[in-house]
């Protein structure tokens, strides 16, 4: 009785499974019809929660594009604080971090263990070196009491000359304003470091079972994954380094 | 089989000889361990089940003291500040804790896979992590509610909950936040299950409309609850830092706060009511022994909907100084979402007539649905024009419209189906006059309950005191007074519910004679659904197909 839906004839599709069972990779799970649905899945559960990822930085990027709009002078002020080489050079890293990530994919899909072992400790290595940049921009920002809260402090704004900055200076009021740009500068960039730190976790993980060999036979979904996630990740630093970075250079200024 | 002037579809295997299923997914595996660590979507449903119930019954005992306060015209139970406490427990836990999850991680964890013909969902682990982070964030907000409780209401209005409340505003946030990804995850499974683990022949359009709702649903888990998380982010570092992004002292906009929360909040309501409407969908079709009028439109409608509801979170900001022409463009849209509502009750209606109608429980918990769910929504359209909400905003007509759809509406959908399909997961009947007697109780505590609100709010009284002048006295009473026989409807389905656990008549595998692939299978079903992949090989909803069936099988027996 159970069985009753199924009096249809075996289709194709059910034929073409049975035929694909033998060769079963033990990742296999039991639910999936096919290994094929299995890595699909994944994949889209994958850029699903990119999505959300999206939607969840989608909310500070639009507290962004509101109080530039509002406040752009000191917008504009506090962003010439921020170091454009570090920023370009942290660019430049993370590409090439990418890159590797990219190329670490291929080898798993063509099974070269060891190539794949050495990509992802350079994406993790370049992953690193953009946190540690990242620490001393921090830092930097720490000494000069750019950090919002109790410590944050206007007066490089408002008397730019006593700091030695070429600068305009900003009225009192406007010059507070800097702080809800450095606020978004540490909402967003320290959400994206998060975000790195949790990449780097899980690439540790990923380099112990490339070596182990678990990507080596066919199953390559937790690496092309991650390369997913790692790529976002990625993305973001690519819209926040000219939002936060370049606010005002372009060829008028 | 059965003689055709009975009242009743209902149709039990012979008590004397029969049996449980001896192999089902309740005694595949034993111990307490097997549960907690269990990939099994039916398993994890059940889980879902006992936490919302155990928080459903804590935001009830709020709403309880609630109305007993209210019983007066003096503030002669509780202080002020207790009483914000009273509403602020009531509201996040029946909406993030109850109404949220309520549908989608029992009914729909349970039914979907096998709905779809699959044998669990796309990703069972992160289907326990999904639990395992509700019942997280409920021990925070119960910690929360322990360690002082929070008074800034559901919304976490700023700059109140930022910068003057001192009780427990950060453990609360962190308590939805948490909360929130339980949320995301399980739509996100749902997405993917949906897309990619349907049986052969399972196109999109024979899908069961109960998983066309619970996908439109899962849109909006997924894009919607993320902001909400980083709106609470920011509160937090707000409260914690000072960082001044909602703060006007530093330069920051209270408004931004609104527009953040809200861009979630508004289609959390169509997340809590979009799988009510699958459950409807179901019941209505069964107890009419009639394929659901209009099926495409009545799935476009909930995609509609999900979309919709993207598009008029500002109608909760009319009177918080938004400009007069945004208000004009999202009053028009929230008129508009009311259109997609309307076309599922106008199909369901058509789908009533000439019907072979049955008033079985479940039957009449959607019947309860529609009426109520209809007052609800017209009362929304009310509200969304400009000149109405100004003079009902912030009084007990907003407290009735949404209860009318939320607890009318949804928790009526929810008990609907725990009916319906209470035979399958736990293959035993409940006791059918005393559920009946449960459901005619619930609507006329409801209505006895929330009908005198709206009169209160016409006539002005505001929401979220304590005390209230002595001449709302009559009305107030009238609603406490429903509030206990809705308390009384709501207890019963909890006894009598549990009794059959044990003393319920065995259901057999389709007592409905529904057409739905969950009611082909054993009741309670095996651990992997299925005995082998289903092909579907008809449209949702074909009672012909259902009777040819069931003719075939006699004939094969004898």
């Amino acid at each position: 009785m159970d069985s009753a839906i199924a009096t249809h004839p075996h289709t194709h599709e059910t034929a073409v499974h049975a035929d694909h069972e033998h060769a079963s990779l033990p990742q296999h799970r039991h639910h999936f019809e096919t290994e094929e649905q299995q890595r699909e899945a994944g994949s889209f559960g994958m850029w699903l929660f990119l999505l959300t990822e999206i939607m969840f930085f989608g909310g500070m990027f639009f507290a962004y594009l509101l109080y530039r709009n509002w406040y752009y002078p000191a917008f504009a002020v506090a962003s010439n604080q921020l170091s454009v080489p570090l920023g370009a050079a942290n660019t430049a890293i993370l590409i090439t971090s990418g890159f590797c990530m990219a190329v670490g994919v291929w080898a798993a899909e063509v099974r070269r263990r060891k190539m794949l072992v050495l990509m992802l400790v350079l994406t993790t290595v370049f992953g690193i070196a953009f946190i540690g940049v990242k620490a001393d921009e921090y830092h930097e920002k720490y000494e000069m009491h750019h950090i919002p809260g109790a410590d944050f402090s206007v007066a490089q704004f408002v008397n730019p000359a006593a700091y030695g900055i070429k600068e305009e200076p900003l009225n009192p009021d406007m010059a507070q304003k800097t702080e809800i740009y450095f606020f978004l500068y540490f909402a967003m960039t320290g959400m994206h470091a998060v975000h790195m730190i949790i990449g780097i976790v899980l690439l540790f993980w990923l380099t112990h079972r490339a070596w182990r060999g678990d990507f080596s036979s066919g199953y390559v979904a937790p690496i092309e994954n991650f390369g997913l996630y790692w790529h976002f990740v990625d993305i973001v630093w690519l819209f926040l380094f000219p939002l936060l970075y370049l606010i005002n250079r372009h060829p008028l200024h | 089989m059965s003689a055709p002037a009975t009242h009743t579809i209902l149709s039990l295997p012979d008590q004397s000889t029969a049996k449980m299923p001896k192999r089902h997914y309740l005694n595949n595996e034993d111990g307490l361990l097997s549960w907690l660590l269990t990939g099994d979507h039916k398993r994890i449903a059940i889980l879902y089940l006992i936490s919302i119930t155990f928080f459903f019954f804590i935001g009830g005992a709020f709403a309880g003291l609630i109305r007993l306060e209210l019983l007066t015209p003096q503030p002669d139970l509780v202080a002020a500040d207790t009483y914000n406490k009273f509403f602020t427990m009531h509201g996040i836990i029946m909406i993030f804790l109850f109404l949220v999850p309520s549908v989608p991680a029992t009914l729909g964890n349970f039914l979907i896979p096998i709905m779809l013909g699959a044998k669990d969902l796309a990703f069972p682990k992160i289907n326990l992590l999904s639990w395992y982070l509700y019942l997280i964030g409920g021990t925070l907000t119960l910690a929360a509610l322990v360690l002082g409780g929070v008074d800034t209401g559901w919304t976490f209005t700023t700059p109140l909950s930022t910068h003057y409340l001192n009780t427990h505003v950060l453990t609360a946030a962190t308590a939805i936040f948490i909360a929130g990804f339980s949320s995301i995850f399980t739509g996100l499974n749902f997405i993917v299950t949906i897309h990619r683990m349907r049986c052969p022949g399972m196109t999109w359009f024979r899908m069961p409309l109960f998983v066309w709702s619970h996908y439109a649903a899962s849109l909006l888990m997924v894009l919607g609850t993320p902001v909400l998380a980083i709106a609470l982010v920011l509160v937090a570092l707000e409260r914690i830092a000072g960082i001044g992004v909602f703060d006007p002292a530093k330069g920051g906009d209270p408004l931004l706060f609104q527009h953040l929360f809200w861009f979630y909040s508004h289609p959390a309501v169509y997340i809590m009511i979009l799988p009510g409407m699958g459950v409807i969908s179901e019941v209505i079709s069964t107890f009419s022994r009639k394929r659901v009028f209009g099926y495409s439109a009545v799935a476009f409608s909930s995609v509609a909907i999900a979309l919709f509801g993207f598009f008029v979170w500002e109608h909760h900001m009319f009177i918080m100084g938004v400009s007069n022409y945004s208000a004009l463009v999202f009053s028009l849209l929230t008129m508009l979402v009311a259109v997609p509502s309307a076309i599922k009750i106008f199909n369901w209606t058509f789908t009533l007539q000439k019907g072979s109608i049955t008033f079985e429980t479940p039957m009449l918990y959607a019947f309860g649905f529609m009426g109520l769910f209809t007052i609800g929504g017209l009362t929304g359209v009310f509200l969304g024009s400009l000149g109405m909400d100004i003079h009902l905003t912030e009084t007990y007509f907003i407290v009735a419209h949404f209860h009318f759809v939320m607890v009318g509406g949804m928790l009526m959908a929810f008990l609907a189906g725990v009916h319906f399909w209470w035979p399958k997961m736990t293959g035993r009947m409940y006791p059918e006059s005393l559920s009946k007697l449960a459901a005619v109780t619930t609507f006329i505590g409801f209505n006895l309950t929330f009908l005198p609100q709206f009169i209160l709010g016409y006539l002005g009284m505001p929401r979220r005191y304590h005390a209230y002048p002595p001449e709302f006295q009559v009305l107030n009473v009238l609603s406490t007074a429903g509030a206990t026989v809705l308390g009384v409807g709501y207890m019963l389905p909890l006894l009598y519910l549990g009794w059959s656990l044990k003393y319920g008549a065995i259901a057999g595998n389709n007592p409905w004679q529904a057409t739905g692939l969950e009611w082909q299978i054993q009741s309670p079903p095996i651990t992997a659904n299925f005995i082998e992949t289903p092909v579907m090989d008809h449209e949702a909803y074909d009672y012909e197909w259902l009777e040819k069936k069931t003719l075939n099988e006699v004939t094969t027996v004898g």
